[in-house]
């Protein structure tokens, strides 16, 4: 496996422009004020962190397709995907290798949010173990929805499209378990086809990490979201190549 | 070696290569000719394997593009058309990955980036963003990713569009210092650069081969091949025209603006010493008179024009 050459090239390039300082600031600024404001971190007098975790779905919905919509999109457009695809790399070490620069990127972002655990460490005396854990699965989905946007940015060479359509599947995603969704198809649906909708979602299995169950089986689910959608992001890349 | 069997490619209906066939060995610098969207871009894109032909094959050294893409693809240098490369880059970080996807380590990476950057002088720039390098810069940078690694086949997408003539000059320079023993392949739609740095010229027009010979096979299709330009200053234009075209082997004789030029009816080689001795039998005042060699645009247009209609 030779993916370690581009991560290092993806890793140097977010760092090198400052699409990484903006969307880490954005991140921070906006994962503060949804714990603070919408989830009335302290007027719930809980030494929980289950008012900032709860918004990442959400959070990632729409900043995660920032960071994946130029995966693809902009190397196709600027031409570097015909020197990257004729360089005597696989097409597995590529894309392992873009899609965990990116991945560790939104650790990275994820990881300088660690002020509020000191905060809840400070103020009262939290289950750090659920913590550790929350953070781990919130990482696991960001993993999940990147995994998303790097098949749809190898869609298209417009950025904004990729965006679009990053932040339309991941929304079905994450919506498959609303209760909204679930009844619109509970009616017609068997109830082993819902079931299976339900656990397809984001939700379903985040809140059960976010409440400190980390079981291996959502640990699973978003391993083979981020396998399924990076093998989707090969064949797309090799029905290109085709065209 | 490269061989290259029936390779086709079809977008639709539409072909852009169709049964392009051809066999290079070392030395050999193949200069790909022909108008824009004759088939040039697409026929490298497959021979580097980044498009996959519709049919056909290619092989580099007996490794076949398809099955065994990453041997074949160590073996080559290419410089894709605009010469991409990451802008937000420096041309020393650019080339270390280039370096390092090429697998080159140690002593024989230190020695290859050296080299590399001495041969395109790129010592004054490395430390500069790509994005804020001039044009020249930006395709020099290009053109050292595609040497980087000292590749037996080199193929080069248009490396010279939108250089100035210094810089035009200098690309061509390389590519000739370094061809000896490889295979260079280079597209191109200006037409001196053919005469100037191949050895083999291949015309394409819509999709297909419509010439396939030396540089200078392709002069020879000239009407103009062979023919004597005599230029003079006195008025009897019109009569030296008129006598020259009296010659028995003369096709024609073409009155142009101070000169006459004398086609020949095939090719002749005593129609310069013919014309000499005629101009001294009749006292004409000739400033200058020479042989052309033939004119490639228009053999260049015949070939590509008479086969889109």
């Amino acid at each position: 496996m030779r993916f370690s050459v581009i991560l290092k090239r993806e890793l140097l390039g977010y760092f090198a422009t400052p699409i990484a300082y903006v969307f880490i600031a954005i991140f921070l600024v906006l994962s503060g004020v949804f714990t603070f404001y919408l989830g009335n971190f302290y007027e719930r007098q809980q030494a929980d962190l289950i008012p900032f975790f709860s918004f990442h779905p959400w959070l990632y919905l729409f900043l995660i397709p920032a960071i994946s919509m130029r995966l693809w999109s902009e190397e196709r457009k600027s031409g570097t995907l015909e020197l990257l695809m004729t360089l005597p790399l696989s097409r597995l070490d590529i894309v392992v290798g873009k899609f965990l620069a990116a991945w560790l990127f939104a650790g990275i972002a994820l990881a300088l949010t660690f002020p509020i655990w000191i905060t809840v460490n400070y103020l009262g005396d939290p289950d750090n173990g659920v913590i550790v854990a929350s953070y781990l699965g919130s990482w696991m989905m960001a993993g999940g929805f990147l995994a998303i946007g790097s098949c749809m940015s190898a869609i298209t060479k417009s950025q904004v499209i990729a965006f679009v359509l990053c932040g339309f599947v991941s929304l079905l995603f994450v919506m498959a378990g609303f209760p909204l969704v679930l009844d619109l198809v509970r009616g017609w649906l068997p109830l082993t086809l819902i079931d299976m909708v339900a656990s397809l979602s984001f939700l379903t299995h985040f809140n059960a990490v976010s409440r400190g169950v980390f079981s291996l089986q959502d640990f699973l689910y978003f391993i083979s979201v981020i396998v399924v959608w990076l093998g989707a992001t090969s064949i797309v890349l090799d029905m290109k190549k085709g065209a | 070696m490269i061989e290259v069997s029936h390779l086709t490619k079809y977008y639709g209906d539409f072909a852009a290569v169709e049964d392009l066939s051809f066999k290079l060995v070392p030395g050999e610098i193949l200069g790909f000719l022909g108008p824009n969207g004759a088939g040039k871009s697409t026929a490298m894109k497959m021979l580097t394997g980044f498009l996959r032909p519709t049919s056909g094959e290619v092989r580099i050294w007996g490794s076949d593009m398809w099955q065994d893409s990453l041997t074949a693809q160590r073996r080559i240098g290419y410089l894709p058309e605009g010469a991409p490369a990451y802008d937000e880059m420096t041309p020393l970080e650019f080339l270390q990955f280039i370096a390092d996807a090429r697998g080159l380590t140690g002593v024989e990476r230190a020695n290859r980036l050296g080299e590399t950057i001495d041969v395109m002088s790129l010592q004054d720039v490395l430390g500069q963003r790509i994005e804020t390098l001039s044009k020249g810069f930006k395709r020099r940078v290009g053109l050292a990713q595609a040497i980087l690694h000292d590749p037996d086949v080199l193929i080069l997408d248009e490396p010279t569009d939108g250089l100035d003539p210094n810089q035009k000059h200098q690309v061509r320079e390389m590519i000739k210092g370094l061809s000896r023993d490889k295979i260079v392949i280079v597209s191109t739609h200006i037409l001196e650069e053919v005469t100037a740095v191949c050895n083999r010229a291949m015309v394409l027009a819509k999709g297909r081969v419509v010439s396939d010979g030396t540089p200078q096979s392709l002069l020879a299709m000239s009407p103009y091949h062979g023919a004597v330009t005599l230029k003079s200053s006195s008025a009897t234009l019109a009569e030296i025209a008129e006598a020259a075209g009296s010659i028995s082997s003369v096709k024609e004789a073409i009155l142009t603006e101070g000169g006459v030029t004398i086609l020949p009816e095939e090719d002749d080689a005593t129609l310069f010493a013919t014309v000499l001795e005629l101009s001294r039998s009749k006292g004409w005042t000739v400033d200058s008179l020479y042989v052309e060699t033939g004119r490639l645009d228009d053999v260049f247009r015949s070939l590509t024009e008479g086969e889109s209609r």
